[in-house]
């Protein structure tokens, strides 16, 4: 539905966006995450056709955004960052301009109106004036608008920014349950967003993308991804650390915390090591041993740590 | 066809944006006490003895000079601060469809307090018997010039999203309009004792095509001089939204 290639935008002598391409089918949701000022509201803003792209392409539904601006436009809801609306406007009368906007009109226009309505839970402020409106409320009257044509593509520019965690957490089901019949991106800083709604991330830093790939496959490229984690006590760390890293498919194994009668370790695997072996390696260790385990888990790996170490803490700017 | 249902819905939003702030009361209320007052008192309607509605078109271009860009400041500058453009131009529609609904919206707004205007008209009716033919050509002039003023107002406000620097530029704008053809400043230029630039200069004047319209004559030139204000500042409006996009 999405199709973006050697997508670019430079701002004066500033590159925003620097060569992107990427390509989000129906059914998927994109996550779409990286620092300040990477370029995630740049890119978006490109794929609605708000700003024009330096260079490179971008098409919605088959139509291109420069070419055929209308027709991609037609496919696309879109929510921008702040989820700007009419301050003087009611609810209501904000949503039937939108759907009017759209084409519609007379009962399916009311109908749009109602589904948008409903789905948002707007019924309760549908006659006040956005400018009255609490942030929670006034981000979801930009969402439903977003929303209100039943678009088969959705841009969302964080759409869960300034929401409560209930609303964050609606909104996010939201996106999930309409994920499975649209194509939509998503951008967000919040990292557990990514694993509850995403079927697939990009992380971008500085303009380009870093990583690609579900949820799952990018904590796997977290350091401890992989790792068993186990508490033991009653028993001497040093003792503890020794035999374990005596074990056939450990590497490395580290204290991770230590009190008085307990420790925490982890034990990494060797890079050849399929999956489980490890944990069954340890288990029977465990049961030979006879230690008193409190805790025993294998580490899916983080994606703040991921995330971490794929945009640089530093910030140099790229200049063309 | 689909242009015109969309240069409607956004005209209808716009104009429903003026009467959903009180901006379009106490405009309308403002301008109705301020045209009465130079009508009647500055202009002399009484004294005058005719049955002209002279005192009262005389003075619209000074009017209009500071509330035209009162009621345009908010049409783009507005919609850059709140961040609507972004949502407004991202919709299936064209730049220029959203610049002529906005205008439309305003100048409606405009004509709609011209026309609250009417006791006026009724009062020299009453009074008199003038020639109404001469009155309906000054008002279709006023509602040009207007118009014209307000595509100015609009191409300002696409510049700053600051509503008073929007306000002040397209003040001085018209200011500029009105001064090229008001007679101190031709008379001044009399002096130069060249003919030719006094009418070159007065050509660009409101005040110099707005006459004709006073006197009762629609002359074409003077209609396409407003026309070609209005085309010319909206157009300009496109290519500074257009920068604005490009970054």
């Amino acid at each position: 539905m999405i199709k973006v290639e050697n997508l670019s935008k430079s701002f004066g002598p500033k590159l925003a966006v620097n060569k992107i391409s990427f390509q989000v089918q129906r059914g998927e949701v994109l996550g779409f995450l990286g620092p300040n000022g990477a370029g995630k509201s740049t890119t978006m803003r490109m794929i609605t056709g708000f700003i024009p792209p330096s260079d490179g392409k971008v098409s919605v539904g088959g139509f291109d955004i420069v070419e055929k601006p209308i027709d991609a436009k037609r496919l696309i809801g879109y929510l921008p960052e702040n989820a700007p609306s009419y301050a003087d406007m009611t609810v209501n009368g904000f949503l039937h301009f939108a759907a009017e906007i759209r084409g519609l009109s007379g009962d399916a226009k009311k109908r749009a109106v109602n589904r948008a309505v409903e789905m948002c839970f707007l019924e309760n402020v549908l006659h006040q004036s956005v400018e009255t409106l609490s942030k929670g409320y006034r981000h979801r009257t930009c969402f439903a608008q977003s929303i209100i044509h039943d678009p088969d593509v959705l841009i969302l520019d964080e759409p869960t920014d300034g929401l409560d965690p209930n609303q964050k957490h609606e909104v996010r089901t939201l996106i999930r349950r309409m994920g499975e019949k649209k194509a939509i991106i998503f951008s967000t800083h919040i990292l557990e967003e990514v694993e509850a709604a995403c079927s697939r991330a990009i992380i971008i830093d500085r303009g380009q993308i870093v990583a690609n790939g579900t949820p799952r496959e990018l904590k796997q490229r977290s350091e401890v991804a992989g790792a068993v984690s186990l508490r033991v006590s009653g028993i001497e760390s040093a003792v503890v650390k020794e035999k374990l890293s005596q074990l056939a498919f450990a590497s490395k194994v580290t204290i991770v915390k230590e009190s008085a009668n307990k420790v925490s370790l982890r034990v990494f695997p060797k890079s050849e090591s399929v999956d489980g072996e490890l944990a069954r390696n340890v288990a029977e260790l465990i049961m030979k041993e006879n230690w008193r385990v409190e805790e025993l888990h294998t580490e899916e790996g983080r994606l703040d740590e991921v995330f971490r170490n794929i945009t640089l803490p530093d910030t140099k700017e790229v200049t063309k | 066809m689909n242009a015109v249902a969309n240069i409607k819905t956004i005209a209808k939003r716009e104009l429903g944006g003026y009467f959903a702030s009180p901006v379009a009361y106490v405009f309308i209320v403002i301008f109705l006490l301020l045209v009465g007052f130079f009508t009647f008192m500055a202009g002399g309607f009484f004294e005058r003895g005719e049955a002209s509605l002279t005192s009262f078109f005389t003075w619209h271009p000074w009017l209009y000079l500071f509330l035209v860009p009162a009621v345009g400041m908010r049409l783009w500058s507005e919609e850059r601060r709140l961040g609507t453009m972004e949502l407004l131009l991202t919709m299936p529609i064209t730049t220029w469809q959203a610049i002529v609904g906005k205008f439309l919206a305003s100048w409606l707004f405009l004509i709609l307090a011209l026309v609250l205007t009417f006791p006026v008209v009724i009062t020299v009716n009453y009074l008199g018997h003038p020639d109404n033919g001469v009155i309906f050509c000054a008002y279709v002039g006023s509602l040009l010039m207007a118009g014209s003023y307000l595509a100015i107002s609009c191409m300002t406000s696409a510049l700053t999203r600051n509503q008073v620097v929007s306000f002040i530029i397209s003040v001085v704008i018209c200011l500029f309009l009105i001064l090229c053809g008001y007679p101190p400043v031709t008379n001044l230029l009399l002096r130069l004792d060249k003919p030719r630039l006094v009418e070159t200069v007065a050509a660009f004047s409101v005040m110099t095509h707005f006459e004709g319209f006073q006197k009762g004559v629609l002359d074409s030139r003077d209609i396409i001089f407003f026309l070609s204000i209005i085309g010319f500042s909206l157009f300009t409006t496109g290519v500074i939204i257009r920068g604005h996009r490009a970054g």
